[in-house]
């Protein structure tokens, strides 16, 4: 097929001044959105700071049994010699000391510092499992339902609708000791690992409700996006959609919600054992330390003190990061 | 409307039958024996026997789910160990307590409500109103004081905020009694004064997330081309603001407020225990230490009945304020 | 330029066709109102054929079918009725699997070349997609292939590792169609391919397009709202009114003696910078009437000059008019070339500078909304 001369030229002209559309840049390897928004997050203070807060935090949890041999006391240790005739500690502010950093527990005399570093360990622990089990769950039901739709949707959906009608915390409570009867006897104890692992359940299932939302939303407006068609146009089976072209589209908001998830998740294991259905008193737990200490409240108020600041640190510390890393990976958005 | 309002009667009715049955197996059905829990001291296997056949435990699960559910519509006839006949909202009856629970319900039940409404009234003002005005004066250090106060607010948590109030306000400064309940029509100032602490934990902490959301909300709705449009044809600042991004930018946070309002009125566990109130919340904790299985069966259905009587209003409410709504 | 030369270039007629469509519609329920629901009729039975290498224009106004059309053919769109052969095989509901060695042979390009590409994906991966979906292991290796492709679309083939956003929209539509060509396919359907580019990157793109059918002997459905793209590019062009063609035929017969008043109208509002003000401008009254309920008879009837009492009771069928390969679907069929109609100079005298002073593309037909100031001034 042959040009016209005349039209030859004329496009030719435009074909030379052409290629200068992008600037050249040295190296020709590409920085990935995922790359851009590490350098974001990594010029942000507020981000480094919390990041690092967070850091130190899991740190502490994980080495929860290395600083109790530093210390030099356990957990479950009690030191009844260092409390009065009713069970309040001596010295001031509920016994701190250079042995107990934090004081000991009015009552049973735990040391409270130590109880805290192993709190951390459990309420972490739980909140990571709970986040990365509902994380799963969500992702999974909201894939298939934005982008196969129909019935398997609208059924989807419903599940969604109705577990969030379950009052979450009242079924929790309730749920429970049911699920602790159904394996364990009236009078048998409970191992503590059981209760944990009774906590997580019950986040899983009343906890995935709102990443499947975000997820189906998401993927239910990349669906239609020619990128997502021309793989199809391309034969790419349902393997390829989902996991190559759309979930590397919605791992940023998923990151997100996952990061906010995990303080929320502190937040309901420490309700739960503050009301005493989530973990049994032997388990070194916020919820349940700061429970106890109401009852102390008028004669011993450092003790609901640092559990209170412990927990409200972490949950800080946590919800900044997420903002900060949403501001990171979005960087339209205001918040 | 009259269309999308059966729709939404109907699935708001069938979404209650499923939290029902699904209450109803949890409670009834998971347990190795649902009546170990709720027997009093000393209890011998002949006794234990006679409440099993008193609650109907024996009988298979769908007549005993249809047992109960005829109890709550029309009323039936219990043992003579449980109070004879209950009447129409019958819930059953309570070991523990030893009345009908739908006595108990009765008797709590404006506690949590004396609780909630001020409480959400509060949080709704004053997060909002942070939000907007946080919104319309962003970068100033008013705005920076609402970011704090709000993300103060939501790690925050609602036991310890109720602990140090009542540290410093009964206990230290003695400003205030001990927080107990009295009817708002016996005497509403003591009313006020006996649950004012627990309005102001509650409001703190959701006014905290209220005012982050709306605060959003009103930047997305300034930043949209209609108020652009708005304010390019000349009409005046609070004209704008108020008309039209107000109320562009108010409609999530109503949804949400609805969801948390329906929510918290299915009992404020957390703030009742804390503030030793004997709510909804606080009664159902009791049942579950106590295995009071029809207690907190009635609890859960109740919370349940709130969550979707709210999220159905909100729909109405939607639906009566923007008509593409009503074609979803 | 002359049509003779092009018309001695075209590739032989007489072979078999590589698409062949027939009858097809695609009707998409919609609900309306109380408690409706009514079909869009968005195509309405077509007929037209695409041989080996050949070009075939698909034009008409937003709204008209076009993209539908486009979207059926690879079929990305399940067709309500009709059917559509490729090289012989009935490929109209064919799954997934029995479409594979022809997803081969049949490729896409789409319009927005911000959206058409996985923002997650490097340049290196989104080009080689299709082979890797497909399972094929070029010879030398998937990376050799990746960069003979973008040399082929004339980007630098070191820029593999890159993302998208680090492109221009013109150089995206280039990875777009390196993506297209990887599987060496027969026939592309490019939807729009050059409608979201500025006027001068889009004369690259169509140059490209040009320079690959030529020397890959592709066939292409070309769709464009822009007439002047088209007559560029295309041998045969189509015209679509609502959802149906009122004329298909070679293209110097479609721009030079058009029957249909339609596409009468449609060409004489291309922009024309050799005479400025009304001109010979044939301007529709009315709107598009709605494919929810469109007239009954000659869809175009409402808007027709020439419409009469049969108009609106028969509808007219696409019949082959003065022998050739031009079909036209009028009951009034218009005779002699644009200028008889218009009282203008023969649009054909004034195509060849439209062309060279690079304005080929201005885009300016679009849905016959007339010349803007912007393109006059170029």
């Amino acid at each position: 097929m042959s040009l016209s001369p005349v039209e030859g030229v004329a496009l030719a002209e435009i074909e030379s001044g052409g290629d200068a559309e992008a600037p050249e840049r040295k190296g020709v390897v590409g920085r990935s959105p995922g790359q851009l928004a590490w350098a974001r997050l990594r010029r942000d203070r507020t981000a480094m700071v919390s990041g690092g807060m967070l850091v130190l935090f899991m740190v502490l949890a994980l080495a929860a049994p290395l600083i109790q041999m530093v210390y030099g006391i356990g957990p479950r240790e009690q030191f009844q010699h260092l409390l009065d005739g009713f069970g309040m500690p001596l010295g001031y502010a509920g016994g701190v000391s250079g042995d107990h950093w934090f004081g000991l527990e009015p009552g049973l005399g735990r040391d409270i510092f130590i109880r805290l570093i192993y709190g951390l360990r459990t309420s972490l622990f739980i909140a990571f499992a709970a986040a990365v089990i509902t994380a799963t769950i969500g992702i999974v039901l909201g894939t298939l339902a934005g982008y196969l739709g129909g019935w398997l949707d609208a059924v989807i959906n419903w599940i969604t609708d109705l577990t969030l009608a379950m009052p979450f915390l009242v079924i929790a409570l309730a749920l429970t000791p049911t699920l602790v009867l159904r394996f364990y006897g009236e009078r048998e104890a409970v191992s503590p690992a059981f209760g944990v692992g009774v906590l997580i359940a019950v986040f899983a299932i009343f906890g995935w409700t709102s990443t499947a939302r975000l997820v189906r939303g998401q993927v239910i407006a990349l669906r239609e996006r020619e990128f997502v068609e021309a793989a199809r146009a391309s034969g790419a089976g349902l393997g390829h959609m989902l996991f190559r072209q759309l979930l590397p589209n919605i791992w940023a908001p998923i990151l997100v919600s996952f990061s906010l998830a995990v303080p929320q998740f502190i937040t309901s294991e420490a309700a739960l054992s503050f009301i005493g259905v989530g973990l049994s008193d032997e388990t070194p737990s916020f919820g349940r330390m700061i429970y106890r200490s109401l009852d102390y409240l008028q004669t011993d108020p450092a003790y609901v003190f640092f559990p209170g600041v412990m927990i409200f640190a972490l949950v800080f510390a946590f919800n900044l990061f997420g903002d900060a890393l949403r501001d990171a990976l979005d960087p339209k958005s205001s918040r | 409307m009259a269309r999308f309002l059966i729709k939404r009667i109907f699935s708001a009715t069938l979404t209650l039958f499923a939290v029902s049955v699904l209450t109803f197996l949890m409670f009834f059905a998971l347990p190795r024996d649902p009546v170990t829990g709720m027997c009093p001291k000393n209890c011998n296997p002949e006794r234990l026997e006679r409440v099993r056949e008193e609650l109907g435990l024996n009988d298979p699960l769908v007549a005993q789910y249809a047992g109960y559910m005829k109890g709550i519509f029309t009323g039936r006839d219990l043992g003579s160990a449980q109070g004879g006949h209950c009447d129409a909202p019958c819930l059953g009856w309570s070991y523990v307590t030893n009345e009908a629970v739908s006595d108990t319900i009765a008797r709590v039940l404006p506690v949590t409500l004396s609780i909630v409404i001020p409480a959400a009234v509060l949080w709704l003002l004053l997060g909002v109103g942070l939000g907007m005005v946080s919104a319309l004066r962003r970068g100033t250090w008013l705005d920076r004081l609402a970011i704090g106060f709000s993300l103060t607010g939501a790690s925050l948590q609602l036991y310890f905020v109720g602990a140090v109030l009542l540290l410093v306000f009964v206990y230290n400064l003695r400003l205030l009694p001990v927080p107990s309940y009295t009817s708002i029509f016996d005497n509403p100032l003591k009313w006020a004064s006996g649950l004012v602490l627990a309005w102001v934990a509650l409001a703190f902490l959701f006014s905290a997330i209220y005012a982050r959301l709306s605060r959003a909300q009103m930047l997305e709705t300034l930043s949209e081309d209609f108020v652009r449009t708005a304010r390019a044809k000349g009409l005046a600042k609070p004209k704008v603001y108020g008309r039209h991004a107000l109320r562009a930018a108010i409609t999530p946070v109503v949804t949400i407020a609805g969801l948390d309002v329906g929510g918290a009125l299915g009992g404020t566990v957390i703030t009742e225990t804390t503030f030793g109130i004997q709510g909804l919340g606080r009664t159902a904790v009791d049942a579950v230490r106590a295995g009071d299985l029809p207690t907190i069966m009635a609890t859960v259905l109740i919370a349940a009945v709130f969550v979707v009587l709210a999220n159905m209003l909100v729909d109405l409410l939607y639906a009566a304020i923007d008509p593409r709504v009503r074609l979803r | 330029m002359s049509p003779v030369e092009e018309a001695a270039a075209r590739p032989v007629t007489e072979t078999e066709p590589l698409l062949r469509v027939r009858g097809l519609t695609k009707h998409f329920p919609v609900r309306t109102g109380f408690r409706g629901r009514s079909l869009v009729r968005a195509v309405d039975g077509l007929d037209f054929d695409v041989r080996p290498g050949e070009t075939l224009g698909l034009v008409g106004e937003s709204g008209c079918g076009k993209t539908t059309t486009g979207r059926m053919l690879v079929r990305l769109l399940e067709p309500t009725a009709g059917t559509i052969e490729f090289d012989g095989r009935d490929i109209t509901h064919a799954g997934r699997r029995e479409l594979r060695p022809l997803r081969q042979d049949l490729q896409i390009i789409f319009q927005d070349p911000y959206a058409s590409l996985n923002p997650r994906h490097t340049v290196g991966r989104i080009i080689a997609m299709p082979l890797q979906v497909n399972g094929i292991e070029p010879p030398g290796g998937v990376k050799a292939r990746v960069q003979e492709l973008l040399e082929i679309v004339g980007l630098n083939p070191e820029h593999y590792n890159r993302y998208p956003h680090e492109f221009s929209g013109g150089q995206r539509q280039r990875i777009g169609i390196a993506r297209a060509l990887a599987l060496r396919p027969k026939l592309i359907v490019a939807d729009e391919p050059v409608s979201a580019l500025d006027v001068s990157i889009q004369a690259q793109v169509i140059n490209l397009l040009r320079e690959l059918q030529r020397d890959l002997g592709l066939a292409f459905v070309f769709i464009a709202h822009d007439l002047a793209v088209v007559r560029h590019f295309c041998q045969r062009v189509a015209v679509m009114y609502l959802g149906k063609i009122v004329e298909i035929g070679d293209r110097d017969d479609i721009y030079e003696r058009p029957q249909h008043p339609y596409t009468r109208a449609l060409l004489s509002a291309i922009p024309d910078v050799t005479r400025l003000g009304p001109g010979g401008r044939i301007r529709l009254a009315g709107d598009v009437p709605t494919p929810l309920d469109p007239p009954s008879g000659c869809r175009f009837r409402t808007r027709c000059w020439k419409a009469q009492d049969i108009c609106a009771t028969e509808e007219p069928a696409l019949v082959p008019r003065a022998g050739g390969g031009q079909a036209t679907a009028c009951h009034f069929p218009e005779s002699g070339p644009v200028a008889a109609a218009t009282g203008a100079p023969a649009v054909a005298d004034d195509a060849g500078p439209v062309a060279d002073d690079g304005t080929a593309g201005a885009g300016a037909a679009d849905g016959g909304s007339g010349t803007t100031v912007e393109e006059v001034s170029k």
